[in-house]
């Protein structure tokens, strides 16, 4: 049992290890190193270079076109040199509102079921199955619009059943999975000690919920809200699929509309010239509120943490 | 000391995180083949010394060492100094059993894989070797090729200390390696660490000072980063020269 | 009364959560029970013809798997390079803060702008045309904050304990990395990598306006082509043929499922 039973290894002792060797390794530190921070400034090159790319695009028609004219025109009509996407933000800005008022309580609801009340057998059924809704491609939601949504508000509520409506139920469903696991983190997130004290001082179960974990846990919500908003008014496929896509103020909620993310992908394949640009531009707007909408939540998970 | 040879030897060292000093002007000398207990209250230093002797603290950001640690007559903290070549002779146990993610044979096999064995017979053979040399062959020569988490903590221990041999050091820090385990398992540890002094330099830094008595030939004793004292265990435990030593031994304070 | 109102507030809650399984189990079961009868060898098998009226979806798994593939091939050491850079190499704070920004942003980032941006730089500037591997480009970048992220999380859940051992052993930070930090976090990089695939399958917006929606099957990379969701899409919105929808939906539902389920086995793995 004397070192010597190592001489494999002696020979390669102190003293004996060829500088090349050595080097060597210096070397392949370095590669290793720049190769990872290569990895990782590719990441902020993307972000910036979808930023520049969008904006050459589109920066030069906005100017020439006028941007108030182009986000408060109202009429879209790109073969007669007409760019007015009001409409479309009008469109948005109903299809997520009628998200976030079907999602937003609904989701809410699972994650304080999930973060304070379910057993934890119930919580190993349910949260993979949010993570499935989460899954399902989009243009299958849009395929269930169609084929069931569309024609029960059709024979429900009359009208062609594409509509606003449509849109927003098929979109409250998708935003659930965000709403759910944002808010659920952040629930679960509040300290015990939180309950227990309310829990002592006689507070009932949901006297508890409501008077101090969800304000505890305000920013974290307010964040899952903001988050859903964004998945909705990002959302293309499934929108296209179920809202008619009609460029006009819709009247009511059973009216069909069109939203920036449709009016990218239904016109892209055909445009060229002006047209091209303003639909470049409109994906442009897009880009400029979600980078807006990130900054805040960004912003609230930073407050919620500290 | 002067009969023993000296296989480090600590030149007044100084170790400051940021603007927090650790260690202050420690003076020492480790002898070969002999086991060698830091002891003290907690927060006095004992860890953070034993990491300046295989430059460990090179991986804290914040870290600075000034002085001189000399191993076989050289500084290891001198910029020609492979850290890499030193950490294969200065091999370390920590607090707590850490078993990698793999099989009890791949563990051992660790560290010659890294240094460049390759040949199957030669790394079974180290294996079984450094396996035996920590008492643990015996348990697991049955399941080398199951997971080395299965294995209790004391074993795990043991296959640590089997890990660190298996790349041939000459010294070996442990760092309360039985802080985390149970009696009977300390007590194979023990004698496994008496056993190991007949072919390593042993530094071992514990919190328990029957410990050190028991398994130590010499024993320092630090106090808020400073050496208080240092000498053969028996002169220490039963005729301490300095008074806070003697507080510390007696169960005065700390 | 309290009480009452404690469990009325409950039975809502539940009733919210019954409510989500039922959505999900509604849409799974009308695409299973109608789709099922359209799966026949004969459909997965052949080429779509007349418009994908008749025929089958062979060229559309096709182009699903050459472009999921190309995505994840791009995406995977990316994704994985870069958590490895910012858990263990980076040293500056506000550089992880721009990068971690960076990966939040792109996370938030419509299909349809990805689209728009695969369309003027994979497909215009760089002259590749509508292709497989434009669309697959572009699905890479999609991938990447996923990929990224679940990769960080995995890394960081290594104990740094091993780290330690692994360096007093004589290891370098690289061997320590590659022998022992990835190989631990494997399981959790690989549940990443694998949810992407199933995201990045089911992509449509994207790939329509950078990879076109041709039938056929795809020869080279550089042809373009039709994937299962685009498929689906257009024989859905045209009213082609609700039965062909039908089992396209099934195929796509199948995929996702089998890769979710691959996740959820790789996280029971880990834990």
């Amino acid at each position: 049992m004397k070192s010597a039973d190592f001489d494999q290894l002696n020979h390669r002792g102190e003293g004996r290890f060829p500088p090349l060797l050595l080097n060597f390794r210096t070397i392949s530190r370095k590669i290793a190193s720049a190769t990872f921070f290569f990895c990782a400034l590719f990441v902020v090159a993307t972000v910036l270079s979808i930023v520049v790319m969008l904006g050459v695009k589109a920066v030069p028609f906005l100017n020439r076109v006028g941007v108030w004219t182009f986000l408060t025109g109202t009429e879209w009509k790109p073969l007669r040199g007409h760019f007015g996407i009001a409409p479309m933000i009008a469109g948005t800005a109903y299809v997520t509102l009628g998200a976030l008022i079907l999602g937003g309580p609904l989701g809410l609801g699972v994650a304080v079921f999930l973060a304070e009340l379910a057993p934890s057998r119930i919580k190993e059924i349910l949260n993979p199955l949010i993570d499935l809704l989460a899954g399902i491609p989009s243009v299958v939601y849009g395929f269930y619009g169609i084929t069931v949504i569309v024609p029960w508000i059709r024979r429900i509520f009359g009208g062609p059943g594409f509509s606003v409506l449509a849109a927003s139920v098929v979109l409250g469903v998708m935003i659930l999975p965000t709403i759910v696991n944002v808010a659920r983190e952040a629930i679960a997130a509040v300290p015990d000690d939180y309950r227990e004290g309310s829990l002592a001082l006689g507070a009932s179960r949901w006297q508890t919920i409501f008077g101090v974990v969800l304000p505890a846990a305000r920013s974290g919500i307010i964040a899952a809200i903001i988050l859903g908003l964004g998945r909705a008014f990002g959302e293309t496929m499934a929108v296209v699929m179920v809202a008619g896509n009609m460029v006009a103020f819709p009247k009511s909620i059973l009216e069909p509309t069109r939203t920036l993310t449709s009016n990218v992908v239904l016109e892209m394949g055909y445009a060229t010239g002006d047209h091209q640009a303003a639909l470049f531009a409109t994906g442009f707007v897009l880009l400029l509120f979600i980078l807006t909408l990130n900054l805040a939540s960004h912003w609230l998970t930073k407050k919620g943490v500290s | 000391m002067s009969e023993e040879k000296i296989k480090i030897e600590v030149r007044n060292l100084n170790l400051f995180y940021g603007t927090f000093q650790a260690l202050r002007d420690i003076s020492l000398q480790i002898p070969e083949k002999r086991i060698t207990a830091i002891i003290g209250p907690s927060g006095c230093g004992k860890s953070s010394f034993l990491r300046t002797l295989n430059r460990l603290h090179d991986l804290i950001p914040g870290a600075v060492v000034k002085g001189e640690v000399i191993l076989d007559g050289r500084n290891i903290y001198t910029d020609s100094v492979d850290v890499v070549e030193l950490r294969k002779r200065v091999g370390m146990v920590f607090q707590r059993p850490c078993a990698f993610p793999m099989s009890v044979y791949d563990n051992v096999a660790y560290g010659p894989r890294l240094h460049g064995v390759r040949r199957k017979r030669q790394l079974d053979e180290i294996v079984e070797k450094s396996l035996k040399m920590a008492n643990l062959w015996e348990e697991v020569k049955d399941r080398l090729h199951e997971r080395a988490q299965n294995l209790s903590g004391g074993q795990q221990q043991r296959l640590v200390i089997a890990r660190v041999l298996a790349v041939n050091p000459e010294v070996i820090l442990m760092d309360e390696p039985a802080s985390a385990l149970d009696p009977i398992s300390t007590a194979r540890l023990e004698e496994l660490i008496i056993e190991l002094k007949k072919n390593y330099t042993i530094v071992i830094v514990t919190h328990n000072l029957q410990q050190a008595a028991r398994v130590s030939d010499y024993t320092a004793f630090l106090l808020n980063g400073e050496l208080v004292e240092v000498g053969r265990t028996q002169e220490i435990f039963v005729n301490p020269k300095d008074k806070r030593t003697e507080d510390y031994i007696t169960g005065r304070f700390g | 009364m309290r009480k009452e109102i404690d469990a009325f507030l409950t039975a809502i809650v539940v009733m919210g959560s019954l409510l989500v399984v039922g959505i999900l189990i509604a849409i799974v079961t009308q695409v299973v029970v109608l789709g099922l009868p359209e799966i026949s060898w004969e459909f997965l098998a052949t080429e779509a013809a007349a418009g994908g009226k008749t025929g089958g979806i062979l060229n559309s798994i096709v182009a699903t798997l050459l472009i999921t593939f190309i995505g994840i091939l791009i995406a995977a050491p990316l994704g994985v390079g870069s958590a490895v850079y910012l858990e263990e190499y980076s040293t500056s704070n506000r550089l992880n803060g721009i990068i971690t920004m960076s990966v939040e942003t792109m996370a938030g980032i419509p299909s349809i702008v990805y689209g728009l941006f695969g369309l003027v730089f994979f497909v215009i500037m760089l002259g590749w045309g509508w292709s497989i591997l434009a669309g697959g480009c572009t699905l890479a970048l999609m991938a990447l904050p996923l990929i990224m992220r679940t990769s960080q999380e995995a890394i960081r859940a290594v104990s740094n304990e091993y780290r330690e051992n692994s360096m007093a052993l004589g290891a370098s930070r690289e061997q320590t990395l590659f022998r022992l930090v990835l190989p631990a976090a494997f399981p959790g990089i690989l549940s990443g990598i694998v949810l992407s695939v199933g995201r990045i399958a089911g992509e449509t917006a994207a790939v329509l306006l950078t990879a076109g929606s041709a039938l056929g099957i795809p020869r080279s990379l550089f042809d373009t082509a039709r994937p299962l969701p685009v498929h689906l899409y257009i024989l859905a919105s045209e009213g082609i043929s609700m039965s062909k929808a039908y089992g396209t939906a099934l195929v796509l539902i199948v995929l996702v499922l089998v890769f979710n389920f691959c996740v959820y086995r790789l996280r029971k793995i880990l834990s």
